[in-house]
């Protein structure tokens, strides 16, 4: 820790300092502190969807990634009861879309799947909803499966705020959202996507995809085949 | 259904758009035109006014996705929407629903082949007391029986248009059973505002404050505070869009009719009967803050109040109590502008309320930051219910003791309340907070009263063990639904109803409430199927407890709250209905080989399990 800063709250007991205007998450992060988290990229503003990140402080459950530091917070994080239902939301996250990690391209790369491992999921313990969503290969070097997609936005921030492009963007509502794409015909090959853009690095699954580079890293070589997302995410590979 | 021609739909878009300008706030009123002109909103539409506004194509898309009376597939020339509440269906509703249906050879769901017909529930549509209700092409129909629906199926049939159709059908009624101070005096519009300029703005707050009036709107938070952060915020002005309507900074006061609460109609009363008392209300708000602009948010199933609630707004502009310089003050000027909703509950809580406002997606916001600093547009904005502002009118012009010696002393004044189930006399009812449910239950001629829906789904059930207790915030807070179930009741079958309301009307922001809602809702079904465990209701506590405590907003929070107090307070309900009391499972193997036998025509023995 370069700077000196005065002001603190506690994670698990752990004394962490932080800057006004960060969040519990950042002070976290910066802190060498893991808490779970899909929706939330340090990169983009906020979103608080996935819920993975809540936290207890001073006895209420807030989004870690949205609720800004304040001194003197008490905050609990790593704790039986916060992992058991971050698990649940995981499963959640699961059995409401159709995952089939064994022949998904981001298997080994995917956070979702990473989070999975990490929360001890042995099972999706629901049951699956087996829901009918569309896949996109019309773009000539993208392809989005919308089987795997969490609503986390990530896609949609990215766009927007960086590539400038609003590509993407959520409709319907409840267990009817659907991510929709910036074009009449509704195909991502009719929008102006490109595969470099911003908004190709950041889908934390398997749901928006570089064609023609499928399997060129094996199975068994990728990140989290190696790592833990706990140790990716904190920027610590322990290469 | 055929699709409007170009040159068809920039006639309807043109004056639309024009009567709408170039905001992009007005997003969905733009929509709820176009959709009621073209039974749908049409891509070529939606490429349009996304042009006009100078707003991605995918944000009209997101928004026309994201509210039930929206749809971008045409529905019937005649939508016929059917109340789903409980209250409704103990009425007979989903019996009248097959009835319709069948008589006008038309799948519940589905646009008739000519495309002249759909059928489908609605959530809730506020007419518990004179259901069953419906809405035809967004207008109430109230008191349904087959009678009337044969007539409204020849109506149809004859491509009358709903303009035409007998009035009879379309009256809506008070039914105020009760009154108190808030509907029993007299109101002058002015007086309360005349009270505000001669005391003061300062001193007007120092009553509200006084006054001890509480949020009718279900919190409870203390409305005086509420008024006097708003009054002390100064909006961070970084990234925040800037209006410049009237002074600087803006502050504004938003007036929340959404009203969405199954069971809730007392709002809908107010502004039929009493809107003098709600508009002066906003008012006297906006002198205290200091907001010069207004917003009635009126939710979309009571458009037909739109007119004559635009009247009595010219009403009072030409009395001199709206617009410039009111009742001749220097400097005070204030205007209220009505936006309709489009069919969802959630644009109720107000962070959801105000994006919507801004013509957006009614998902809720993170907070902090809360409205009173950062809410429309960026500004400083009060929210209030309806009936909040009509009691501000009330102690604006009485004063903050004359109300605070009303009701108790953590719950002061009267409070409406919407009676709807196995009552005699169903309606509106005002009550001195502290009434016990014993007595409104004898008032209204409840009949073997079993339990009581206080608040709605997502307040509480109470038993007939508890009907000593008081509607007040320190023991039964409510927004004012009340339904009465009588013995024979199945209470299953509401907690089921409500179930499937949250499931349908859950946002979709965050995941507990998306997918632990559906989950929910499925599970309600095993059970209601006759396929339930002890396994399930463990499951639907251990939901509970998710959706408690890991949802984004109220809605996911409370959505376990039937299944949870039906659970603790009636849990034979349940266990009637279960199958076995060990594992039973989800998935139906039989059922899941019914497309195969479809496709391959058998039915033998062997093409079942
Ligand atoms: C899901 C949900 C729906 C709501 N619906 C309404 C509503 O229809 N009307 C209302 O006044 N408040 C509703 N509220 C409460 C509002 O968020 C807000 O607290 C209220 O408008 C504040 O006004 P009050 O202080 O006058 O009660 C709802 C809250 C939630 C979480
Ligand atoms: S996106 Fe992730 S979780 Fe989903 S199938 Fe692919 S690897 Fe599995
Ligand atoms: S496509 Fe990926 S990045 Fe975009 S919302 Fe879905 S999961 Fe998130
Ligand atoms: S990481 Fe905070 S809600 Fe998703
Ligand atoms: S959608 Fe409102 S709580 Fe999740």
């Amino acid at each position: 820790m370069g700077t000196f800063m005065s002001k603190t709250i506690t994670i698990d007991g752990q004394v962490v300092p932080f800057k006004e205007g960060q969040t519990i998450m950042d002070a976290a992060m910066a802190a060498d502190v893991y808490i779970p988290h899909l929706c939330h990229n340090p990169e983009f503003t906020p979103h608080g969807s996935c819920k993975l990140c809540t936290v207890k402080v001073n006895g209420r459950n807030v989004a870690s990634c949205t609720m800004p530091a304040v001194e003197g917070q008490q905050v609990l994080s790593d704790t039986l009861e916060l992992n058991d239902e971050r698990l649940s939301l995981t499963q959640m996250l699961f059995v409401e879309g159709n995952h089939i990690c064994p022949s998904c391209e981001k298997s080994g790369n995917c956070q979702l799947q990473a989070v999975a491992y990490y929360l001890g999921m042995m099972s999706p313990h629901y049951n699956h909803f087996y829901p009918q969503r569309e896949v996109d290969a019309s773009h000539p070097d993208v392809l989005l499966d919308r089987n795997r997609c969490i609503y986390c936005e990530l896609c949609v921030r990215a766009s927007r705020d960086v590539d400038g492009k609003n590509v993407f963007g959520l409709s319907g509502r409840g267990i009817g959202s659907t991510l929709v794409v910036n074009s009449a015909s509704g195909l991502l090959g009719d929008t102006n996507l490109a595969a470099t853009d911003k908004a190709m690095q950041v889908c934390p699954t398997g749901a928006l995809l570089k064609k023609r580079q499928g399997f060129t890293v094996p199975i068994g070589q990728r990140i989290f085949d190696h790592h833990t997302i706990k140790d990716v995410q904190l920027g610590d590979k322990h290469e | 259904m055929q699709q409007p021609e170009s040159s068809d739909l920039s006639r309807i878009l043109a004056p639309v758009l024009a009567r709408h300008g170039k905001d992009s706030a007005q997003l969905l009123q733009i929509l709820r035109d176009v959709q009621d002109a073209c039974h749908h909103i049409p891509a070529e539409a939606i490429d349009q006014i996304a042009a006009h506004l100078d707003v991605p194509r995918v944000t009209v898309e997101g928004v026309v996705g994201f509210y039930s009376f929206l749809s971008t597939q045409p529905v019937g020339q005649y939508r016929l929407l059917f109340s789903n509440n409980i209250t409704d269906q103990m009425l007979g509703k989903d019996d009248l629903l097959k009835y319709l249906c069948n008589k006008l050879w038309v799948e519940q769901g589905r646009v008739s082949e000519d495309g002249l017909i759909s059928v489908d529930n609605t959530s809730c549509t506020g007419m518990c007391d004179q259901g069953p209700a419906a809405l035809i092409n967004g207008w109430p129909l109230t008191n349904l029986d087959q009678n009337r629906l044969d007539l409204i199926a020849e109506l149809i049939r004859s491509q009358k248009p709903v303009a035409e159709w007998p009035p009879m059908l379309f009256e809506v009624v008070d039914n105020i059973c009760r009154t108190d101070v808030l509907l029993g005096e007299p109101f002058t519009p002015g007086a309360a505002i005349k009270q505000v300029l001669a005391r003061g703005a300062k001193e007007t707050l120092a009553e509200m404050d006084q006054s001890n009036l509480r949020g009718r709107g279900g919190a409870g938070f203390k409305t005086a505070s509420k008024w006097s952060f708003c009054h002390a915020a100064i909006a961070e002005e970084e990234g925040s869009v800037i209006c410049d309507i009237g002074g600087n900074p803006e502050r504004f006061i938003v007036c929340n009719a959404d009203e969405g609460e199954p069971g809730t109609f007392k709002d809908r009363v107010l502004l039929n009967s009493h809107a003098d008392l709600v508009f002066e209300g906003m008012t006297v708000g906006a002198r205290v803050v200091g907001a010069s602009k207004g917003f009635l948010y009126l939710r979309g199933e009571y458009r037909y109040l739109l007119e004559k609630l635009e009247g009595v707004l010219k009403r009072r502009r030409e009395a001199g109590l709206l617009g410039d310089n009111i009742l001749g003050q220097a400097g005070f000027s204030f205007d209220i502008e009505i936006h309709l909703g489009a069919g969802a509950y959630i644009c109720g809580e107000e962070s959801a309320l105000i994006e919507s406002l801004e013509g957006k997606r009614g998902r809720p916001r993170n907070r902090p930051p809360f409205p009173v600093t950062h809410g429309y547009k960026g500004r400083p904005t009060v929210v209030d219910n309806v009936e909040t502002f009509a009691c501000s009118a009330r102690i604006a012009e009485k004063g903050g003791e004359w109300f605070a010696a009303m009701g108790t002393a953590q719950s002061t004044g009267t409070k409406l309340l919407s009676i709807s189930g196995d009552v005699a006399r169903p309606g509106i009812y005002e009550y001195p907070f502290g009434v016990t449910l014993r007595q409104i239950l004898d008032d209204c001629g409840a009949e073997d009263p079993y339990a009581v829906q206080v608040s709605g789904p997502s307040g509480v059930m109470v038993s007939w063990k508890e009907f000593d207790r008081k509607i007040a915030f320190e023991d039964l807070p409510t927004a004012g639904a009340f339904m009465v179930f009588k013995r024979s009741r199945d209470l299953f079958q509401a907690a089921r109803n409500f179930a499937h309301f949250f499931a349908h009307e859950s946002c979709g922001f965050c995941t507990p409430c998306r997918v632990g809602t559906q989950l929910q809702k499925k599970i309600m079904d095993k059970i209601g199927s006759g396929h339930g465990t002890i396994c399930d209701m463990e499951e639907l506590k251990r939901l509970g407890f998710i959706l408690k405590s890991m949802s984004h907003c109220g809605l996911g929070s409370s959505a376990a709250n039937p299944m949870l107090d039906a659970l603790e307070k009636f849990p034979d309900v349940f266990e009637r209905k279960l199958k076995a009391l060990a594992f039973e499972p989800a998935f139906d193997l039989d059922g899941a080989l019914e497309t195969a036998r479809r496709i391959t025509g058998r039915d033998d023995e062997w093409a079942h399990l």
